[in-house]
């Protein structure tokens, strides 16, 4: 079995919550492997994530190059293809960088490479078996991986829920600065443009939460807002909320407003029109909160319940909030 | 501006969903209809927005089929220069980087200062336009939501980054983008605009004249292959939570934290 | 007794003899009349061709109603009796006006036939004719210029207000009236032969005259007649030069005005659907792209408002004005055909005048044609417009969808054809499907909302049900139906409409069925207007009132008798077809049900919101027209607004719960509430 690694992202010198579920993700394809961690960046952050990570990852291996500072995902290739080898298996999340990163990584690496990938079911020879989605999430597939030279795989974010518990590894931070060679790249950032406040774009968004005219009142915007900011996720509405001008039109999912992709959809005193309906893709998994019992939404959603949102709303803010 | 834009033919699965087929081979194509691939849609306007502003041709690319010759015509339609369709027997089974290899070969007889890519197609794996940059040794980038004209050697691109926040970075010619959904509003092609482009040649290339080993591409040279397709279990509709309002949420937050609705 | 010199013979202080005045002012006005004329016909003539000499006895007969009964001034009340005053005022004095000019070359010259009798009846009636105006033009004046209504004001985007010209022209009439009048009373207080009208303009300008001396009486007379022959020339020139155009180019307008309702203008008049793929481009891109009669209408426009103040789109706060369709588009035209100097060059309408949310607002309700009292064409327009988009690309990409799946799938939300047939399993009656190889007399044509939008599916049951009731053989087609292209057809998008319809017709005519019903209004109008060689085609409120004319049908009392009523009139159901009693009728039929109208009904009607593929764009808007036609209802005292279109209820529903309304105001499709009461 070839060696593991796992890339962490962090942000600001924290990780991302993801850099722990790699760990249950390499668990899935090894249970007794040692993973080890790579963390590339420049300066106090790197270090202070490297030594964070040692606490998970009984190794963490450090890239530190003033080329790094941002993780432009084309310098850190070139570091990664220097410093690690080429059949190692090396696990990176599926986010914008990690699309960014891995697919040319493999290639240089001359390694094979998956994306997304939800679950593992082991490893049979030098066959990896990985469970997949295509069609926005509709249906699954066994994937079949050869990994006899290596390879990149990506995980999809949130899947592997990482054990908690841990976080005494005692690991070990090793520095191969040194390796990291040549870092010029035809491609060099600039700069980050801030999304404008106040300017959430929903179709982005993973969690939604949801408002329709079970909101009945301008002022009970709010009661969404604060269940939102609870969950980490953002408002959206129905059309009949953006017609009273409660909410902005960028805020509508439908088939006249935004098509949205999330991961959990909460629809809160939404009927279920179709028009409506038509602009949920994906498949997110649907939450129900209507008073009305045969509202059509009960059809469509996954978990449903009888509840007037206004009083259930804030119950569930204040739940979450003290978790 | 030469610029070579790869587009994929995919099941449309906008409003019908996507079923697995009997024996799992497949998906069910019984009922389905395709369309092109709707990153690679907005990858071509952008093409043919670059090309109207600074001048060159956008030629489109495929792997496919004669079947994959409907969507060449359609992005013709909407104003590319030329199409291109690469078809072999052998590419049959190609796995992303068998399909990188062959488009490639295409990019390689050509003399383009830019290729394009969507950001993903139907099975989300969004490997493709990385893979090409990386095989053609071109700098890539990513979910690529703003391009800009520096000057003849670089173009400043946006990429789309978490929590909507755009990356700015300056990318040197010749590189690949891969093109996000967004970046500008495609064209309307009607069935008027296909059939002025109906009797237009499209020129089908194969292995042979890629100048691709049969065994470099195709099943043959795949590593990562699809075993079937499966409905994994879930259940149906609605579960509608019972009880008072306190059991109800408390069920609710496990199922959350289950659906990554938690944060 | 003393003479007054006429003017053929005056001689300008004594020597200048005046009657040069009398042939160069002619001359000159007719000159310069017609050099503006010819600058104006320039376009038409760049203009796309148009088939407007067909139908000759129904043009002639609009031209008695609309241009010479000036039947649809009414409407609006006051301003409709002005101008008919003024209207019928000015074809009387034409003939005097004209004679006048005669008269300062030769004095004695009189109208023939206008010798006699006759004659001093024609003077009395010009007497009280010049009267008349003169009161109603300063009526006008007073309205245009004190009063002001609200529809006369220009919103500040669309350029400056046209009081000012309206009020300078009712200025001009006054002084034609007035002139006329002195030249007559001075001559007649001067002691010639003549008579002046007791109670009339010249009679009160006759009356202080008598005290005038001669002299006075001359110069008036004299001055008098040159003022009118001037004014009258200056004015004659002045009318092709702004909205006072009408006066011209409305009997024209009204003969050439749209004879037939509901359908829309092929893309090219002389180019069949078979030809269509030979056409360069397509729709209208710049202004020489309207047809020659769309031109006229550019002229024919008296700004007076009618059309946007009855515009469903204009109230909603939709950007879009109909008026300004058209004073866009001449005072373009006045720009690049100028009357000094060489043509502007065209540039794209999109560019120049229009903007693509103005030209997507509109829902083709009609309800601007159907007020224009000169026969102003906007649907057509707008439809020409929208091809030129399509055919340029330039399509909202809140359509581009539906648009790709009514191409792929025959339904603008790209379901899949084998489920368009699925609402019948819970029909509660049998329903044949003619691509299962079952065949009957009558096809319900059900249409894709009626099909696939599980609430309008209701209305599909309830019409299988009524039909079954009612004893009626009936099959639908199934998944061999596809959308009937009603909207598509409208949105411009001339060839995959073109798709549609073959499809539909050969599937239609496969099936040999011997009529067509229909519940949808849309699939109505399209198979009945914009198809061709179909069998008959029914909408199911003329079977349900036949069906109980013959009792067939038996209702029972109305369920409850405390609702009232309110029938709201589907576009394309009224407006565009000309249905208004049947749904009346049909639900009158149900004993005990309590109606009422809403002050808009009927031809008047007030659009829900729009249908087809109108759900799939949102313009900017204030408030949504479903919202106002619910609040409309409500003022009426209805309880129930019961439609007959698919469409109105999904927007009538909707709109009730935009304005708060649930459990004060229901929405009911004819059908459905015809099921209810069926006695089975």
């Amino acid at each position: 079995m070839a060696q593991l690694f796992a890339y962490i992202t962090y942000k600001d010198g924290v990780a991302d919550d993801s850099a722990l579920e790699l760990i249950e993700a390499a668990k899935k394809i090894d249970a007794g492997a040692d993973v080890t961690a790579v963390v590339t960046g420049s300066g106090g952050d790197l270090d202070t994530v490297c030594n964070e990570m040692a606490a998970s990852y009984k190794e963490v291996i450090k890239i530190d190059n003033e080329a790094l500072a941002y993780p432009n995902a084309e310098v850190v290739r070139k570091a990664l293809l220097n410093v690690l080898p080429a059949d190692g298996i090396i696990l990176i999340t599926h986010d914008t960088f990690g699309m960014d990163l891995s697919p040319g990584l493999s290639i240089k690496m001359g390694s094979t490479f998956v994306a997304d990938v939800v679950d593992f079911e082991g490893v049979d020879g030098s066959t990896l078996k990985i469970i997949r989605q295509e069609y926005g999430g509709q249906v699954t597939t066994h994937v079949n991986c050869d990994i006899s030279a290596g390879a990149v795989i990506n995980v999809r974010p949130g899947v592997f829920q990482p054990d908690e518990s841990k976080g005494a590894a005692g690991g070990s931070v090793t520095d191969k600065s040194g390796d990291a060679g040549d870092l010029t790249t035809g491609r060099r950032f600039l700069e980050i443009v801030e999304a404008e406040v106040g300017d959430v774009d929903i179709t982005k968004s993973e969690v939604l939460v949801s408002v329709g005219r079970g909101i009945e009142d301008e002022d009970n915007i709010e009661v969404a807002e604060e269940l939102a900011e609870a969950m980490g996720a953002d408002v959206s509405c129905s059309r009949p909320i953006v017609d009273q001008k409660w909410l902005e039109k960028s805020r509508q999912v439908g088939t006249s407003g935004q098509t949205v992709k999330p991961k959990v959809y909460m629809a809160m005193g939404i009927s279920g029109s179709f028009q409506h309906m038509g602009g949920i893709k994906g498949a997110p998994f649907i939450v129900a909160v209507n008073k009305n019992p045969k509202a059509p939404i009960f059809q469509l959603a996954d978990v449903g319940i009888v509840e007037d949102i206004l009083d259930f709303m804030p119950e569930l803010t204040e739940k979450i909030k003290g978790m | 501006m030469e610029i070579l834009v790869c587009v994929k033919r995919v099941p449309d699965n906008e409003e019908n969903e996507i079923e697995v087929s009997a024996d799992g081979s497949d998906i069910d194509r019984s009922d389905i209809v395709y369309s092109v691939n709707e990153w690679d849609n907005y990858a071509v306007e952008e093409a043919i927005q670059l090309v109207d502003e600074h001048g060159g041709s956008v030629t489109v690319v495929t792997v496919g089929d004669d079947e994959s010759d409907e969507i060449l015509r359609r992005e013709m339609a909407m104003g590319a220069n030329n199409g291109l369709l690469l078809k072999d027997d052998a590419f049959n089974g190609s796995d992303g980087k068998g399909i990188s290899t062959i488009l490639k070969s295409a990019a390689e007889k050509g003399n383009y200062d830019l290729i394009m890519t969507g950001a993903q197609a139907d099975d989300g794996a969004g490997q493709v336009g990385g893979m090409l940059a990386a095989l053609l040794d071109y700098p890539y980038a990513s979910l690529v939501n703003k391009v800009e004209v520096m000057d003849d050697k670089k173009l400043k691109v946006g990429r789309e980054i978490e929590g909507g926040n755009q990356e700015l970075n300056e990318i040197d010619l010749p590189c690949v983008l891969s093109i996000q959904t967004g970046i500008n509003e495609p064209r309307y092609v009607g069935i008027r605009g296909i059939r002025k482009v109906a009797s237009v040649d499209i020129p089908s290339m194969g292995a042979s004249d890629l100048g691709l080993a049969g065994d470099a591409v195709g099943d043959g040279a795949a590593k990562v292959k699809k075993v079937d397709y499966f409905v994994p279990e879930l259940g149906e509709g609605a579960e509608m939570l019972e009880g008072d309002t306190d059991e109800i949420i408390d069920k609710l937050i496990e199922l959350l934290k289950a659906k990554g609705g938690l944060k | 007794m003393t003479t007054i010199i006429a003017p053929a013979s005056y001689k300008l202080f004594g020597f200048f003899p005046t009657v040069i005045f009398s042939l160069l002012i002619p001359v000159i006005g007719i000159a310069v009349f017609t050099y503006i004329i010819a600058k104006r016909l320039g376009p038409l003539i760049n203009a796309a061709p148009d088939n407007r000499f067909d139908n000759i006895p129904e043009r002639i007969m609009n031209v008695f109603k609309i241009w010479l009964g000036q039947m649809r001034q009414p409407r609006y009340m006051t301003a409709g009796v002005l101008h008919i005053i003024i209207f019928l005022g000015f074809l009387i004095l034409s003939v005097r006006s004209i004679s006048l000019v005669v008269i300062g070359i030769s004095e004695d010259f009189v109208v023939p036939g206008l010798g006699g009798f006759l004659g001093s009846v024609y003077n009395v009636v010009k007497d009280f004719a010049a009267t008349a105006v003169f009161c109603a033009c300063a009526g006008a004046a007073y309205r245009r210029g004190i009063v002001k209504p609200e529809r006369y004001a220009v919103p500040k985007k669309y350029g400056h207000d046209h009081t000012a010209e309206a009020i300078f022209v009712l200025g001009l009439i006054m002084t034609l009236m007035v002139s006329e009048s002195l030249f007559e009373a001075a001559v007649v207080a001067g002691g010639h032969e003549g008579f002046v009208t007791p109670l009339t303009l010249a009679w009160l300008l006759y009356l202080p005259l008598l005290m005038f001396p001669d002299s006075m009486l001359q110069f008036l007379h004299i001055a008098a007649f040159y003022v009118h022959d001037i004014t009258f020339f200056f004015f004659l020139c002045f009318l092709p030069l702004g909205k006072h155009f009408h006066v011209i180019t409305s009997l024209p307008n009204v003969f050439f005005m749209r004879v037939k309702k509901g359908n829309i203008k092929p893309v090219q008049h002389g180019v069949t659907d078979e030809q269509l793929d030979d056409l360069e481009s397509f729709g209208v891109k710049k202004i020489e792209d309207f047809t020659w009669k769309h031109i006229i209408d550019f002229y024919s426009c008296a700004d007076c408002g009618r059309c946007s103040d009855q515009c469903p789109a204009n109230n909603a706060g939709r950007p879009l004005s109909p008026r300004f369709i058209t004073i866009k588009a001449r005072d373009l035209i006045f720009k690049n055909y100028p009357l000094k100097g060489g043509l502007l060059e065209s540039k794209p309408l999109m560019e120049e005048i229009y903007e693509a949310d103005e030209i997507w607002s509109c829902t083709t309700c009609g309800a601007c044609e159907q007020e224009c009292p000169v026969g102003i064409e906007y649907i057509d327009k707008i439809v020409d417009l929208r091809r030129g988009m399509v055919d340029e690309g330039e399509v909202p990409q809140s359509l581009q969808k539906p648009l790709k799946a009514l191409e792929k799938r025959g339904n603008p939300w790209g379901k899949m054809e084998k489920k368009r047939a699925e609402w019948t399993k819970d029909a509660g009656c049998d329903v044949k499907v003619f691509d299962k190889g079952e065949e009957a007399e009558n096809l319900y044509f059900v249409d894709s909302i009626s099909s696939y939008d599980d609430r309008m599916q209701d209305i599909a049951r309830a019409t299988a049900r009524i039909l079954s009731t009612g004893g009626i053989d009936f099959c639908i087609l199934g998944k061999g139906e596809k959308d009937s292209g009603n909207e598509v057809l409208r949105f411009g998008e001339e060839m995959l409409y073109q798709d549609l319809k073959s499809h539909n017709t050969d599937m239609i005519l496969e099936s040999g069925v011997k009529k067509i019903i229909t519940a949808d209004p849309h699939a109505y109008n399209a198979l009945k207007n914009d198809y061709k060689g179909l069998p008959p085609v029914e909408h199911i409120s003329q079977v349900i009132t036949r069906c109980v004319r013959t009792g067939s049908l038996r209702l029972k009392n109305v369920e409850d008798d405390s609702l009232v009523y309110t029938y709201h009139d589907p576009c394309y159901l009224g407006r565009h077809n000309n249905l208004y009693e049947d749904p009346r009728q049909a639900l009158d039929a149900i004993p005990g049900l309590k109606r009422v109208d809403m002050l808009k009904s009927r031809d008047r009607s007030f659009c829900c919101g729009g249908g087809g593929l109108m759900l799939f764009y949102e313009p900017e808007e204030d408030i949504r027209m479903g919202v106002l036609r619910v609040e409309m209802a409500s003022e009426a005292g209805a309880d129930v607004i019961v439609t007959a279109c698919p469409f109105c209820l999904v927007n009538m529903e909707d709109a009730i719960k935009v304005a708060g309304m649930e459990g004060k105001m229901e929405a009911i499709d004819l059908v459905e509430l015809i099921d209810r009461h069926l006695i089975k």
